[in-house]
């Protein structure tokens, strides 16, 4: 943990008005470093997804600033923040959202194509991203065909096939049992996570708390703990 | 050096678009179900609108046969002629007259009737009779058997061998025939570009023969055929001619008042617009159901890619491609099936009155580019309205 991958400062975000207005995050600052893997705990409406929302681009906050690697997200404008989004942060939704109808391959290539590489190069890339998944052998098989372990899997090389600094894991165990969510972040800590790459991590399963190097609390928009590595309730 | 960073950039560019539309093809081929109720919608609405509109097409073409058989560049008539049957007869001063109107280089007469004839076998046959001009024989069509100058023989006729020329039990040269109480024989065997919309065959002899046979009112001209000396001339004859109190026509302008006069006078035109109608409101609903459908299915993953990073045009582009791709696909088909269909057809009803124009085809691809616009256009709003927040939210 060296250098501040995120500094986000004052970050509130509110839905509705009048009687019907909703904090959903309140006045939040948080930092995250790289080789830093983060957790943002907390129960249903608490504010966390909200929180990753704004930080990797998707949800404008109501007031406060977001700094990824120096750069001022909020101050982008709509395209530069989908290039932003697409070169700089890595998502692995909570249902994966890959597409049905394309192959493996397809789907972790998606993002390069994107970023305007030959279909050839992509697919080349997405196979030795698939390879440091363990899913080489699946490259060519749609994704219902997949467990939910694999499925996560390609998900997780299609965040990371762009090499992204930043990486947002939503709910990443949710759909999985105790021991394959296990060896997940166990993967993803050992062979993802690098000097040059901060990871986030929103989630409610407290079997995979062990893996964080810091877990923010949060309850009703506002962080209520911090907890360090070691220091996290299993 | 400079040149060299701009060929990288267009061929990174060139790489992506397509990259982009190939992965909006998967997407789209790959979810067959939906492709394919896809492909049905289109392609059946095509059919249907290119086989009422093929139809109308092939009874216009019967309607204005003698129009066309005849060839003649200008036709002079009476104003109230609406089709080529309903003959309204103009005096013989009609005809000199227009030969002595500067910019006509000739006019002849032309009758057209009908005659009812006596086959070898005893049994009846309603004909069209053309009466070509004695001196020129101009309109005369092609002749398959036999030589147009024994049209002058006693009691000649040519039979035109069409999809009709069975009907008349078969004629070869020499045949004899009777028609409205006189003999007739056959004395060539011709074909035509068209033939008649009522199923009726026809005899072609001389002017003067024809008035002679078929009974006639007090005028006898039919029409008369002119030939202009330049197309300039036409307008300057046609003033001079309705000066005398009858109209002008050029070959397309003929066909053209066939056509309007059976599309809007009939009953045809209004079958065909409302047929036409149901066609593209069938094609319009089952292709743009399907489609919203299968970008509802899709609509979380396009959400997802607007995360990660996809701009809005991107999507907008794959969108478009995949109707792009499905309409033009089903207007093929559509095509294909038609055109099967006619050919099918013609190897039972040899006279099966249907032709694909370009107009059909412009017309239909057209409607089907309304339906592509229209299915992408729900599509479209639908995924440009997804929030990437809503992903996060699932």
């Amino acid at each position: 943990m060296t250098t501040a991958a995120i500094h986000a400062d004052g970050l509130t975000k509110f839905f509705g008005e009048g009687e019907t207005k909703v904090i959903a995050v309140n006045n939040v600052s948080i930092e995250a470093h790289f080789n830093e893997m983060l957790y943002v705990v907390g129960p249903s409406g608490s504010g966390k997804t909200t929180l990753l929302s704004m930080i990797s681009g998707v949800l404008r906050p109501n007031s406060g600033t977001v700094l990824v690697k120096s750069i001022d997200v909020w101050s982008l404008s709509e395209n530069q923040r989908a290039d932003f989004r697409l070169n700089t942060v890595g998502f692995v939704f909570q249902d994966f959202h890959l597409f049905p109808r394309l192959t493996t391959a397809e789907n972790v290539a998606m993002p390069l194509i994107l970023r305007r590489r030959a279909w050839k190069d992509a697919m080349k890339e997405a196979l030795h991203y698939l390879d440091v998944v363990g899913l080489s052998s699946r490259a060519e098989l749609h994704p219902q065909k997949l467990s939910g372990g694999e499925q996560q899997r390609v998900a997780i090389a299609r965040a990371i096939v762009s090499s992204p600094d930043v990486l947002i894991f939503d709910e990443p165990t949710a759909s999985l049992d105790g021991d394959t969510g296990k060896r997940l972040i166990q993967f993803v800590r050992d062979q993802i996570l690098t000097d040059k790459r901060c990871i986030l991590v929103v989630t409610h399963d407290a079997r995979i708390y062990e893996f964080a190097d810091r877990i923010l609390r949060m309850e009703d928009g506002m962080i209520v703990g911090i907890d360090e590595r070691g220091s996290a309730d299993a | 050096m400079a040149r060299e960073r701009r060929l990288r950039r267009r061929h990174a560019q060139r790489a992506y678009v397509i990259g982009i539309l190939r992965i909006a093809y998967k997407l789209l081929v790959n979810d067959k179900g939906k492709f394919l109720a896809l492909l049905t919608g289109i392609t059946f609405s095509v059919f249907l609108m290119i086989q009422m509109t093929s139809m109308f097409a092939g009874m216009m073409k019967k309607a204005s046969a003698t129009v066309m058989n005849t060839g003649s560049k200008v036709w002079v008539m009476d104003h109230a002629v609406t089709n080529v049957s309903s003959v309204i007869p103009m005096p013989d001063y009609v005809l000199h007259a227009v030969r002595s109107i500067d910019g006509v280089k000739f006019a002849v007469p032309l009758y057209s009737g009908g005659g009812l004839v006596r086959l070898r076998s005893g049994n009846y046959q309603p004909v069209t009779v053309l009466g070509l001009d004695d001196t020129s024989l101009f309109g005369r069509p092609m002749l398959l058997e036999g030589k147009i100058e024994d049209i002058y023989a006693e009691n000649g006729f040519v039979v035109v061998k069409d999809d009709e020329y069975e009907k008349l039990e078969n004629p070869t040269i020499g045949t004899q025939f009777e028609i409205n109480d006189n003999r007739g024989v056959i004395v060539g065997i011709a074909k035509v570009p068209a033939s008649g919309l009522f199923g009726i065959p026809t005899l072609y002899t001389t002017f003067n023969r024809a008035i002679q046979y078929i009974p006639s009112m007090r005028f006898t001209i039919s029409y008369i055929l002119l030939e202009p000396k330049s197309a300039a001339a036409i307008p300057y004859i046609r003033s001079e001619v309705r000066k005398l109190g009858y109209d002008v026509l050029t070959e397309d302008g003929f066909i053209d008042r066939i056509t309007t006069w059976y599309m809007w006078h009939t009953g045809m035109g209004t079958n065909l617009v409302l047929m036409t109608a149901i066609s593209f409101i069938v094609g319009l609903s089952i292709s743009g159901q399907a489609f919203y459908s299968f970008t509802l299915e899709n609509l979380e993953k396009f959400g997802a890619l607007k995360a990660i990073g996809a701009k809005g045009h991107e999507l907008v582009a794959m969108l478009l491609f995949q109707a792009f791709i499905t309409a033009l696909a089903g207007y093929g088909l559509g095509i294909g099936l038609c055109a099967g269909l006619i050919a099918l057809a013609r190897l039972k009803v040899p006279d099966y009155a249907s032709i694909i124009t370009y107009s059909n085809l412009f017309t239909a691809l057209g409607m089907v580019t309304l339906i592509a616009a229209f299915s992408s256009y729900i599509a479209v709003r639908k995924v440009l309205k997804i929030e990437p927040f809503d992903i996060f939210r699932s």
